[in-house]
C-alpha cells in the first residue's frame, strides 16, 4: 500500500465512533482521552472499525501503541511494511 | 436571430402540418373533417384551400377503411398523416394499426414497412362523457411495432410530426384536446424539428421525481409550483415518448431523489403508470425511499358532470396530495 | 379496557412532554412494544406497553406536558386475564421481583429496538445505515413507523445525538445533580471498601479475547459486571428498591451501568436480568446501551427498573470512588482503574492487577456486614474466572 494517508484514516475511524470531533483539531501526539472523552468502548469500536478500513487487527497487547493519532499511524505503518516485506 | 415567439398548439399543430405538405409532395393528409370543416379541432384549417383536394382528403366516416387507405398508401410510397378525429373512434381500426401497421415489416420480413404517420385527439375533460373521453395511450405503447409520442408543449407539437413523418415505421401521434387553446414559445430560429426518443426534464428538482406526459404535464408542473412552497422540490419529467419509454431519464432522476409520483390519465389498472412503475422498481429498488406513487383516473367511465369527471381524472390536488404522502408529510 | 398511564421514569420526575406516538388508533400491539417517545429532564425515553390489545384513543397529543400516573390512552386488551396493563407503583412488601423478567420487554438478539416488530425500512434508507454502519434494527422509526432516508440521517453521524427535540445539556446536568443531592441528603450511605487481585480475571480476559474476532473482544467492564450480579446473588440487601419506607428486595439483578454523556453528565440505564445472559450478550447490551445513551433513545423500563447500579472510573483515572446511590435503589457499587500495583501473596511482594471496589449502601437496610459479604463473594468469583462464563 503506497502513499496511504494513514492519518485521514485514523482519524476517519476516530469521526466514525465520534462523530462531534469531525472538524476538531486533534493534537496527534497526544493521546486521545486525554484530549477529548474518549473511553475503552470507545477505543475498542475504533479498533473495530480500522480493522474494518484496514483489515489489520491490533492485538489488545499493542493497544497502548495507538493511544494517539501519531501513534495510530506510526503501528499502522509499520504493520503495513511487515506485511510488505513478507 | 429572430426571437422566440408564442402561438398556441393548435396553431403549431397547423404549422407542423404545413411544412411536411410544403416540404414533401409525398406527404398528405386524410381524415373527417380535415378538409372543407379544416379539422374538428381547426388544426387544418385554410390547408384545403392552399394544398387542394389531393393532398388534403375528407373520408367517410369509417375508421378501419381510411386508416386501411393510409396503410396502403404509405406501403405504396406515400407519407400519409392520417388524423383520427379522437382516440375514442381508432378503436374501429384498432385491426389495422396494431395488426397490420404494426406488423407489416415483420411479417415481410422487412421487405415492406409502413412509414405512417397517425394524429389522434385524446383525454378528457370537456364534459364529453364515457364514450369520447379516454386516455388510452397505454393500449398503443404496448404494442411493439408502434413508435408512440404525446407533445405536451407548443415546441414538442411543432416539431414531432417532421420527425415523425422521417420514421420509416408508424408513429402514432396524440394531441390531448386540452392543449389546442395553450400558449407557448418557440425558439425563434433554427429547424423545429425534435427528437422522439427522449424524456425531458421540464423543472428540476431534489425531492420527488413527478412523471406525466401529454394533458398531465401542465397539472404536474402547477402541483411542484404548490408543493414548493410547501418546501417540497419536484422534479417534472414530461416522458414525450410513450414507446419507446426513455428509462435512463427517470432512472436518473430517482437516484437523486428517491421517490416518485407517477400522473396518467389512463385508468390506473394496466396504466403506462403501472408499466413505469415496474420499471423503477425493477431498475432503481434501492434508490427508493418510499413506494412509487400514481395518480390516475378513477376506475369508472369517465362521467359527463363537470364535478364528476374532474373528480374522476388527475388534477393538481390529486398530484399535490400524493407528493405529500410520498415524502411522508 | 386499558389505561396506558405517564409513568414515572425517575426518581424524582413529575410530568413528561410527550413527544410523539408511535402507535395510531386500531393498531394491535403486544407486551413489551415501544409505544410512544417522551421527553423527561434526562433524556428521550421510549416507553413499552405491557400488555396485547389494540390502541383504542390516543387522549395526549405531541406536545403536551403529561403528569406522571395521567392517562395518555386508552387501549382494548385482548388479554382474557386481567393482567396490569401498566407499571403500577408497587405497594406492597412482596419481593420485588413479582414483576419478574418475563414481563419486561424481552431484550431481542441485538441491537434490538422495537420488540418484535417487522422492520420497515425502506430500501434507500436501509443501504444508507449500511453505508454509515448503523444497524438498522437500532433506528428509529418516523410517527408512521416507517424507517426512510430521514430517520437513517438523523442518527448517522454528522448528526447530533438524537432525540426528537434536543434536551441541553445543561438542563440534564440540573437534573442530576437535583437526584445526586436529594439522594445525598435522604439516603443514609455508609461505604465499604476492598482492594481485590483481578490479576487471574484480567489475564483469562487476555487470553478469551486472543481466541475471538476483533468484533467479538470484550471490554473488562463485562467480566466485572458478571462478577457483581453474581455476587449481589449473596448480599440481597444491596439488590432492590425503597419505595414508600420499605425495602423491596428484588429476585433478579437489573444492574444499572452509569454511562458518560458526551459533553458531561452521567446517565445509569440498567441491563436487564443480568444473570440470564451470556458474557457476549452482554458486551452486545453495552454496547447497545452506550450507542443508545449517545443517541438519547433509552427505553422507559431501563430507567425504572434498575435494581442496583454500577459505576466504574475508567482507564488512567483514580484509584477508588464513593459514588452517590440512585434512588430508589439501595446500593451501587464502585470500581476504580484497574492497575498494576504492590501485592503480597504467599509472604512476598509481587506486583498484580488489582482494583478497589467500594460499595455504597443504604443505612436504612443494610449495614456494613452485607457489603462485605457482596465483596467476599466478588473476591471469590474474580478469582476463578473460568467461572465467569
Amino acid at each position: 500500500m503506497l502513499n496511504v494517508d494513514f492519518a485521514a484514516l485514523v482519524k476517519a475511524s476516530l469521526f466514525s465512533v465520534a462523530p462531534d470531533l469531525e472538524g476538531e483539531a486533534i493534537d496527534p501526539d497526544v493521546p486521545f482521552r486525554d484530549q477529548f472523552e474518549f473511553d475503552s468502548m470507545d477505543f475498542l469500536n475504533f479498533i473495530i472499525d480500522l480493522h474494518r478500513r484496514t483489515g489489520i487487527a491490533v492485538a489488545e497487547p499493542d493497544y497502548s501503541q495507538l493511544a494517539s493519532l501519531a501513534g495510530a499511524v506510526r503501528y499502522l505503518k509499520s504493520q503495513i511494511d511487515s506485511q510488505g516485506a513478507e | 436571430m429572430k426571437s422566440g415567439r408564442r402561438i398556441t398548439y393548435r396553431e403549431a399543430v397547423r404549422e407542423a402540418l404545413r411544412e411536411a405538405l410544403v416540404k414533401d409532395e409525398r406527404v398528405f393528409l386524410m381524415g373527417e373533417d380535415v378538409g372543407r370543416y379544416g379539422g374538428a379541432y381547426a388544426c387544418s384549417r385554410g390547408l384545403l384551400e392552399e394544398f387542394g383536394e389531393d393532398r388534403i382528403r375528407d373520408t367517410p366516416l369509417s375508421e378501419s377503411a381510411f386508416v386501411g387507405a393510409g396503410i396502403g398508401a404509405a406501403l405504396g410510397g406515400m407519407r400519409p398523416i392520417v388524423e383520427i378525429m379522437t382516440v375514442n373512434f381508432s378503436l374501429l381500426a384498432l385491426d389495422q394499426i396494431v395488426n397490420t401497421a404494426a406488423t407489416l415489416r415483420h411479417m415481410s420480413g422487412g421487405q415492406f414497412s409502413v412509414p405512417l404517420v397517425i394524429r389522434m385527439a385524446t383525454g378528457a375533460g370537456r364534459q364529453l362523457a364515457a364514450q369520447h373521453s379516454h386516455s388510452l395511450e397505454c393500449w398503443y405503447a404496448h404494442v411493439p411495432g408502434l413508435k408512440v409520442v404525446s407533445p405536451a408543449t407548443v415546441q414538442d407539437a411543432r416539431g414531432m410530426l417532421w420527425t415523425a413523418l422521417c420514421d420509416p415505421d408508424p408513429v402514432v401521434i396524440f394531441e390531448h384536446a386540452n392543449l389546442y387553446n395553450d400558449e407557448g414559445e418557440l425558439p425563434g430560429d433554427g429547424d423545429p424539428a425534435v427528437d422522439i426518443s427522449r424524456s425531458a426534464i421540464r423543472r428540476a428538482g431534489n425531492d420527488v421525481t413527478l412523471v406525466g406526459y401529454g394533458g398531465s404535464v401542465k397539472k404536474a408542473l402547477t402541483a411542484a409550483e404548490r408543493a414548493a412552497s410547501d418546501g417540497i422540490s419536484c422534479e417534472v419529467i414530461d416522458l414525450r415518448v410513450l414507446r419507446p419509454l426513455d428509462d435512463a431519464t427517470i432512472i436518473t432522476s430517482i437516484a437523486k431523489t428517491h421517490r416518485a409520483v407517477i400522473v396518467d390519465e389512463g385508468w390506473r389498472s394496466g396504466s403506462l403508470s403501472a408499466e413505469i412503475s415496474a420499471r423503477i422498481q425493477e431498475q432503481s429498488f434501492f434508490e427508493l425511499d418510499a413506494p412509487v406513487t400514481r395518480v390516475c383516473s378513477a376506475e369508472v367511465p369517465i362521467p359527463y358532470p363537470k364535478h364528476l369527471e374532474d373528480a374522476a381524472t388527475p388534477q393538481v390536488e390529486g398530484i399535490v396530495a400524493a407528493v405529500r404522502t410520498v415524502m411522508r408529510k | 379496557m386499558i389505561e396506558f398511564r405517564m409513568p414515572s421514569l425517575g426518581a424524582d420526575m413529575e410530568a413528561g412532554t410527550l413527544l410523539e406516538w408511535l402507535k395510531k388508533p386500531g393498531d394491535a400491539v403486544k407486551r413489551g412494544d415501544i409505544i410512544a417517545v417522551v421527553e423527561t429532564q434526562k433524556a428521550a425515553m421510549e416507553l413499552e406497553i405491557f400488555a396485547d390489545g389494540v390502541i383504542d384513543r390516543l387522549l395526549v397529543k405531541p406536545g403536551a406536558r403529561v403528569p406522571v400516573g395521567d392517562v395518555m390512552a386508552i387501549i382494548r386488551s385482548s388479554d382474557t386475564a386481567s393482567v396490569p396493563a401498566v407499571k403500577e407503583p408497587i405497594r406492597s412488601t412482596e419481593p420485588f421481583g413479582g414483576l419478574d423478567a418475563s414481563t419486561v420487554a424481552p431484550p431481542s438478539a441485538l441491537p434490538s429496538s422495537s420488540a418484535g416488530q417487522e422492520l420497515r425500512i425502506t430500501p434507500a434508507a436501509r443501504r444508507r445505515a449500511l453505508e454509515l454502519a448503523l444497524e438498522p434494527a437500532s433506528l428509529l422509526p418516523g410517527p408512521d413507523g416507517i424507517i426512510g432516508l430521514q430517520e437513517v440521517e438523523a442518527a448517522g453521524p454528522g448528526a447530533m445525538p438524537t432525540r426528537a427535540k434536543g434536551i441541553a445539556n445543561a438542563e440534564m446536568r440540573a437534573a442530576i445533580a437535583g437526584a445526586m443531592a436529594r439522594s445525598n441528603s435522604e439516603i443514609p450511605h455508609y461505604y465499604v471498601s476492598s482492594t481485590i487481585d483481578v490479576s487471574r480475571t484480567m489475564t483469562w480476559l487476555a487470553a478469551e479475547n486472543a481466541k475471538r474476532s476483533i468484533a467479538d473482544r470484550l471490554l473488562y467492564t463485562v467480566p466485572m459486571i458478571r462478577a457483581v450480579a453474581r455476587a449481589l446473588t449473596k448480599a440481597p440487601e444491596l439488590n432492590g428498591r425503597f419505595i414508600d419506607g420499605h425495602f423491596q428486595p428484588s429476585t433478579v439483578v437489573n444492574l444499572g451501568i452509569a454511562i458518560a454523556l458526551r459533553g458531561g453528565g452521567l446517565i445509569a440505564p440498567a441491563i436487564i436480568d443480568v444473570n440470564r445472559l451470556s458474557l457476549d450478550e452482554i458486551m452486545q447490551r453495552l454496547r447497545d446501551l452506550v450507542a443508545r445513551v449517545r443517541g438519547g433513545r433509552l427505553r422507559g423500563s431501563e430507567m425504572t427498573e434498575g435494581t442496583t447500579t454500577l459505576t466504574m472510573l475508567g482507564e488512567d483515572t483514580a484509584d477508588w470512588i464513593m459514588p452517590i446511590i440512585y434512588p430508589p435503589q439501595t446500593a451501587i457499587i464502585g470500581f476504580g482503574r484497574v492497575a498494576d500495583r504492590p501485592w503480597i501473596t504467599e509472604g512476598r511482594i509481587i506486583s498484580a492487577k488489582t482494583v478497589t471496589v467500594t460499595v455504597a449502601g443504604d443505612h436504612r437496610v443494610s449495614d456494613g456486614r452485607a457489603a462485605a459479604t457482596f465483596l467476599n463473594r466478588l473476591d471469590q468469583i474474580l478469582q476463578e474466572p473460568d467461572t465467569l462464563c
